[in-house]
């Protein structure tokens, strides 16, 4: 079988690269508190602790929905690019572009939202936008739909990057996956995970942006002449595909930080072996053609399309359960690791990104959706692998560039551990709203319902205050980093 | 049990066992041993829980598959036909017997809606989307009069939240709950 067995080195990016890696943690770092502010300013809402207007509560709602997808992207493309620049040579001028456009998409986002009081939510489901007896002025679903594609063509143009490094590195986006090695036994030039990883959201991602921009023009031309109707099975099935995609290669683009780390850490490698690069191949499949879980509740949707959804989704979780979950397990079982705040992160986001499989896969079951689908139980899993799985991954790079990328055990894991459980408390009050059948996106909540709400509440604030050592920490330290630059 | 509890017992079972895991290997990972016995062992346990995935798990889901909200009632429903507006919704009867099928041709006038059926006691029964352009047919079966209410499950814009009606449900003598 053939591996790749080498150790991962210590990233040496070249000076404009890593000037860029910084300022994207920076901006996430920020946009992801006041999100989370936002965030906690629902549930105190929703607790009946803050008198908060339901216009407003919407327009946090779609800047905290549209804003934290934003930054787990944009978190996740810091750390995906400051590793792959270790094995491919990309054009650092692509990272500046998209945060360009990031940055001037997010202010049109910003104005439409606050000021034009859009709010659509995330999801801009057609033809919301367009209709909202009088709450918002066309112009502001125009100027936010604007700025999404702004982001997204971004990104396009970032994941088109990562694509032609790749190719040009391995040959092909088929050898980036390693189906040379995979499919006939070849042992030469076997990507390292994080070349696979890369490969896998360069596809995924490039196809879910297509699928997003188009969703976006087609709104943007409805807004603009509402006598061409569109389709509304047909945007929900893009809205869907684009978001289901798209959230999910955030967590692909940051699960390279645990490949990278882990093995430097503990002197492990991590092996491409034929399991890995096939979890990954069917990973890239699945993740592609899964979304009509999110779908259930529509019956006019096939149902053969339903029923693909509740099994491909359920097939979909063995990648990461018995793969990407277990092999980091078996690199730190019994290997001599002193915990400290980095390994201690990227230990809780492999459980966070494992666990908020386990809900997601109960409810993409029909029988459960058809009770569970959008109440608390749907933010309950995707907060439970952001919260737990993904944000840890992205502190953890944080916090190694802060240490200059010195994997040696410095000081203790504390912080890792209370940002655990505060976030195991916020995710749980989320999971048992929806199994006492609290409906989502709801401005207001019934009183019997506010003991989840007001109990998140707390725990939110446990999350924020972690949240922000985390990201002072790098802050702080952020002149010098980018001096050494 | 409901379905809302089997499925939050089943997460939190699967949840609190994977926990279990992680707290060991966080507790057992200052012992230096050496690698290959411990890859070994993982290798293991990784075609183990992928055969019991396999055999037990996809079978399993392929079998619930059949349990789905998607088939009518054919003998002699009474109908419903539900249809939502920004911010109410409009029933051409509010009033069903318990323990007979029920079909509720569920769309909109305007944006997405989600038609969401609670019970007495606030428990989610069932649901469908209501979507401008289509009319989705959900049968149900009411186990008990009483007063059922609906309320939105998408959102809808400005008061979403207050997008609710009720539905009485009486006892129409063939009741099995």
């Amino acid at each position: 079988m053939a591996e790749a067995t080498i150790l991962p080195r210590a990233v040496h990016v070249a000076d404009r690269g890593r000037l860029w890696v910084m300022l994207y943690l920076a901006a996430t770092g920020l946009v992801l508190i006041l999100m989370m502010l936002a965030g906690l300013l629902m549930r105190l809402a929703q607790s009946g602790w803050l008198p908060l207007d339901p216009a407003l509560f919407y327009q946090l709602m779609t800047v905290h929905g549209t804003g934290m997808v934003g930054i787990a992207a944009l978190g996740g493309a810091a750390v995906m690019w400051h590793f792959l620049s270790a094995h491919v040579r990309l054009h650092s001028w692509v990272m500046g572009g998209n945060l360009a456009l990031f940055l001037i998409g997010v202010v049109a986002i910003l104005i439409a939202d606050l000021i034009g009081g859009f709010a659509g939510g995330w999801t801009f489901l057609y033809p919301l936008p367009a209709i909202s007896q009088g709450v918002w002025p066309v112009w502001a679903a125009v100027l936010h739909l604007l700025g999404l594609l702004l982001v997204g063509v971004g990104f396009l143009i970032w994941c088109l990057e990562v694509a032609r490094a790749i190719i040009a590195g391995y040959g092909s986006l088929a050898r980036g996956l390693g189906w040379h090695v995979l499919f006939a036994g070849s042992t030469r030039d076997v990507p390292p995970p994080t070349v696979v990883a890369a490969t896998m959201v360069a596809i995924v991602t490039t196809l879910a942006l297509i699928a997003g921009a188009a969703v976006i023009v087609m709104s943007l031309v409805n807004l603009a002449f509402p006598a061409v109707p569109i389709n509304p099975l047909l945007a929900k099935n893009l809205i869907y595909f684009f978001g289901h995609v798209f959230i999910n290669a955030t967590i692909y683009m940051t699960v390279t930080v645990v490949y990278e780390l882990l093995p430097r850490m503990t002197g492990r490698p991590w092996k491409t072996s034929r399991v890995f690069l096939a979890a990954w191949t069917v990973s890239t499949v699945m993740v592609l053609i899964i979304f009509p879980h999110h779908l259930l509740m529509d019956f006019a949707m096939p149902v053969w399309a339903a029923a693909l959804g509740q099994v491909l989704s359920y097939v979909n979780s063995f990648p990461i359960l018995i793969v990407t979950g277990l092999g980091a397990l078996a690199i730190v079982h019994r290997s001599g690791l002193k915990w400290d705040l980095v390994s201690a992160l990227l230990l809780l986001s492999m459980f966070g990104w494992m666990a908020g499989v386990i809900p997601a896969v109960i409810d993409a079951t029909i029988a459960v959706n058809s009770v569970m689908h959008n109440t608390m139980w749907v933010p309950g899993h995707f907060h439970f692998y952001l919260l737990l799985g993904l944000l840890p991954m992205i502190f953890a790079l944080m916090i190694h560039l802060v240490r200059h990328e010195d994997v040696t055990p410095h000081g203790s894991d504390l912080e890792a551990v209370l940002y655990a459980l505060f976030g195991l408390g916020f995710v749980s009050m989320f999971l048992l709203g929806g199994w006492a059948s609290v409906p989502r996106r709801w401005a207001q909540h019934l009183p019997e319902w506010m003991v989840w709400d007001q109990i998140a509440s707390v725990m939110a604030l446990g999350v924020i205050a972690l949240t922000t050592v985390f990201v002072a920490r790098f802050l702080a330290h952020l002149p010098a980093l980018l001096r050494e630059g | 049990m409901g379905i809302q509890s089997a499925a939050g017992l089943l997460t939190l079972v699967a949840v609190l066992a994977l926990a279990a895991v992680f707290l060991r290997v966080r507790r057992l990972a200052h012992d230096d041993r050496a690698y290959a016995p411990v890859q070994g062992n993982a290798y293991r346990v990784r075609a183990i829980i992928f055969w019991v995935m396999v055999v037990v798990g996809l079978p399993l889901t392929i079998w619930l598959v059949r349990v789905n909200p998607y088939s009518l009632a054919a003998d002699a429903p009474q109908v419903v036909r539900a249809t939502g507006y920004q911010w109410y919704w409009e029933l051409d009867r509010a009033q069903v017997e318990a323990g007979r099928p029920v079909v509720f041709e569920v769309s909109s006038a305007d944006v997405n809606h989600g038609f969401g059926l609670y019970d007495a006691q606030g428990v989610l029964v069932a649901q469908v989307q209501a979507m401008p352009g289509y009319i989705n047919r959900l049968s149900h079966v009411f186990k008990a009069p009483g007063t059922y209410r609906v309320l939105c499950l998408e959102f809808c814009g400005l008061v979403h939240h207050g997008m609710t009606t009720e539905i009485e449900v009486s006892d129409g003598g063939g009741s099995d709950g």
